[in-house]
């Protein structure tokens, strides 16, 4: 896509918490993806959370308050753009339900939604990149966090792009669609569960004979890395971000340096 | 029944810990989730009976009242009598009256989750009536003396080597293992049972408030001989089973069987209407259909009033990853899974439930099964927040949330305890990658390593290459 700054919109990327703690190579990898498929990329500094562990946790207000506080941050962008479908479905699907009642805030919750996207079905759906010029070495399997494929109806779209990497294969594991047992502050409340349902999903990893796990959510992520990690499986995770930017020749998420 | 909700955590690490229950909840719920997937698939016009089944649910709550009066009528006009109940003790106590009355002494029994919910086995047995459930899954739970761990297959938890020994154990002679051997094994004691009672319990899948009569779907046909074969019928259903005519029937069915069990049918639909006419080569003298409320009409209204849609399928608890882990016992009460973690506290208080609606991903795959489009995991969220609201949460929860909710109101805090954390767990995993235990994260690190972050925030690294970013 050409570099005509008369059309490049203008893109605040969201970086979500666990993004911002653990791996920021995925917010990078996210700004050369989105900058790549023609966008200018900013990023807000006054950004925090976006509000959904409050949200999940029964804590409307603070939810409420979060989100007054992100709608103010990025309402000047073209797009929201962050790599997770978890909080981009918060921010799309939930602001306007929690500000619902609001008439000051319920049209600004809603403005904010119809421009926020997670990353990697924006890069599809509304940017039209089909390919990308990365190369990656090994067979990878996709896990699809429920709140992608569920919330967002992201499914094609991570696949369609993994697809055009050269040297990357892709080999789908079983009940792609069930849950890996993160769930936000679940993992910590319900740890034996949350384990349980962990073990199940790395079996699955193990199963498709893939080397890396792909995904687009960091805490099904970490979760899932840690759970690898754990038990001594020798599969590398990355976000699908880093391999689609070229970015994922460092340690994965949990590897050795 | 006694709600155990309170020890869910417990129930669950037990259950986890077992391998039996492992087993067979893996059996059934790929057997469910499988057929389901198949049978919908086939039906090209399946999503838009799940749209007009959650449309005509919500037209019937509105109408509820006026629809469970008509029914009222019909059955008296079909010379059967209906009876209201406010609660599950004045159930229990109106069915008391009527074994009394007829000098009942055997009751039998098709599968009804309200009978359980109305606790009426206890009742019944401790009044001294032999009570036999007749339904295949709930003999064999009554066999084991444990509740049901799922609303269509009561015994889901039940491996068939442990249905042989308990069926070894009830009727002696030689321990037989093949599911054909058990099914007849159990077909022949039941059947002289169904002769001999004097009073017939079914549940009521639908109430038709048209006709006056009552429904029921089964695989087996416990239900018929159950309801047929008695001097007296006794239909046990909530309120919100009605529906206004034969055709929502006909609507109902068509993603009962599909979402319930994977049939496009289930083997026996069976419609009572009233008592035995002059004619009538069979029937039961008196009909009765106690209606129970037990807390559904206080849920019209609020912001629980979709629950009432509920069909009892259990699709949701057989594409629930939560149940497939512990079973339907951990739960605490009659109803499991994600539709049992919305009523059990609806119905048996906040206070003691307050697991139930936490113990969830809010993965939203209930939802997408549920043929009449009950949207759970907001169900379940709104639980929650009623529960934040109330002070129910532990206040170790209650004060990370607002330690949490006052860093990321504050951006330079934020971006400065951050700092600290990702500094902080670096440090200590070293080039590891990854931590094996942490504290005050035994939460995390009990089942699984914690990936160490790279040690500098997105924010300060994106801030330290584009010095003009505000």
């Amino acid at each position: 896509m050409p570099p005509d700054h008369a059309t490049r919109p203008r893109v605040g990327l969201f970086a979500t918490c666990l993004m911002n703690l653990f791996r920021p190579n995925v917010g990078f990898a996210a700004a050369r993806l989105l900058e790549d498929a023609g966008c200018t990329v900013e990023v807000p500094m006054a950004q925090t959370c976006c509000g959904q562990p409050g949200y999940n946790s029964g804590d409307f207000e603070a939810a409420r308050a979060l989100a007054r506080q992100v709608i103010e941050t990025f309402e000047g962008f073209d797009y929201v753009v962050g790599p997770s479908g978890s909080c981009m479905a918060t921010l799309r699907h939930d602001y306007p339900k929690l500000l619902a009642d609001d008439p000051t805030w319920r049209p600004r919750a809603e403005a904010l939604a119809a421009r926020s996207h997670e990353l990697l079905s924006f890069l599809t759906d509304v940017r039209g990149v089909r390919d990308v010029a990365a190369h990656y070495a090994g067979t990878v399997t996709y896990h699809d966090s429920c709140s992608s494929l569920r919330g967002l109806g992201v499914e094609a779209q991570p696949r369609l792009l993994l697809g055009t990497v050269s040297g990357l294969s892709l080999a789908e594991m079983d009940d792609r669609e069930v849950c890996c047992g993160f769930g936000g502050s679940f993992c910590v409340k319900y740890p034996a569960i949350s384990g349980r349902l962990a073990g199940d999903k790395t079996t699955a990893v193990a199963a498709s004979g893939a080397d890396t796990l792909l995904g687009g959510d960091l805490g099904c992520l970490l979760h899932l890395a840690g759970k690898l990690r754990r038990d001594d499986q020798p599969v590398k995770v990355f976000h699908a971000a880093e391999v689609l930017a070229g970015m994922a020749d460092g340690p994965g998420i949990g590897g050795e340096a | 029944m006694q709600v155990d909700s309170p020890n869910f955590k417990a129930k669950a690490d037990a259950a986890l810990a077992d391998p039996h229950l492992r087993e067979a909840l893996g059996k059934t719920r790929i057997m469910f989730v499988n057929k389901r997937a198949e049978l919908a698939a086939a039906l090209p016009e399946f999503e838009r009976l799940r749209d007009e089944a959650r449309d005509r649910k919500n037209h019937i709550l509105a109408h509820l009242d006026h629809y469970l009066e008509r029914f009222d009528e019909a059955v008296t006009r079909a010379g059967g009598q209906v009876h209201w109940c406010a609660d599950a003790a004045e159930a229990r106590q109106v069915i008391l009256d009527i074994c009394q009355r007829v000098g009942a002494k055997s009751i039998t029994k098709g599968k009804s989750m309200v009978s359980e919910e109305i606790g009426l086995n206890d009742a019944l047995e401790a009044e001294g009536y032999r009570v036999l459930e007749t339904d295949l899954g709930e003999y064999i739970i009554q066999l084991a003396h444990e509740p049901p761990s799922h609303i269509i297959a009561p015994a889901a938890h039940k491996t068939r080597e442990q249905v042989a020994d308990l069926f070894h154990a009830a009727h002696g002679g030689e321990r037989k293992t093949s599911v054909a051997e058990l099914v007849t094994e159990a077909r022949l004691v039941l059947r002289d049972e169904y002769f001999k009672a004097d009073v017939g319990i079914t549940g009521g899948n639908f109430l038709v408030a048209e006709t006056g009569s009552t429904v029921i779907v089964t695989n087996e046909g416990n239900g018929d001989l159950t309801q047929i074969l008695a001097r007296v019928h006794i239909v046990t259903s909530g309120i919100e089973r009605i529906v206004p005519t034969l055709e929502d029937v006909s609507l109902f069915l068509r993603i009962l069987a599909r979402s319930a069990t994977g049939q496009e049918t289930e083997t026996y639909t069976t419609f009572s209407t009233g008592p035995r006419r002059p004619g009538d080569p069979d029937g039961p003298e008196e009909f009765h259909v106690v209606l129970v409320d037990n807390g559904r009409s206080g849920m019209l209204g609020g912001p629980f009033q979709d629950m009432l849609r509920c069909i009892r399928c259990g699709a949701c608890m057989n594409h629930c990853p939560v149940y497939g882990a512990v079973g339907g016992h951990a739960y605490g009460w009659v109803y499991p899974g994600p539709m049992g973690a919305v009523l059990t506290p609806l119905f048996a208080g906040l206070d003691v439930t307050t697991d139930l609606p936490n113990a969830c991903t809010l993965n939203g795959r209930c939802q997408s099964v549920c043929p009449v489009r009950i949207p759970l995991p907001e169900l379940l969220r709104e639980l929650r927040h009623q529960q934040h609201q109330r002070n129910l949460r532990p206040p170790a929860e209650r004060r990370a949330l607002a330690a949490w909710r006052f860093v990321a109101e504050r951006p330079r805090l934020y971006q400065f305890t951050n700092r600290l954390a990702a500094r902080a767990i670096k440090g200590l995993a070293g080039d590891t990658g990854r931590l094996h235990s942490l504290p005050f994260a035994e939460g995390w690190t009990a089942f699984r390593d914690l990936p160490a972050p790279e040690g500098r925030t997105f924010l300060e690294l994106w801030q330290a290459r584009h010095p003009g970013a505000r």
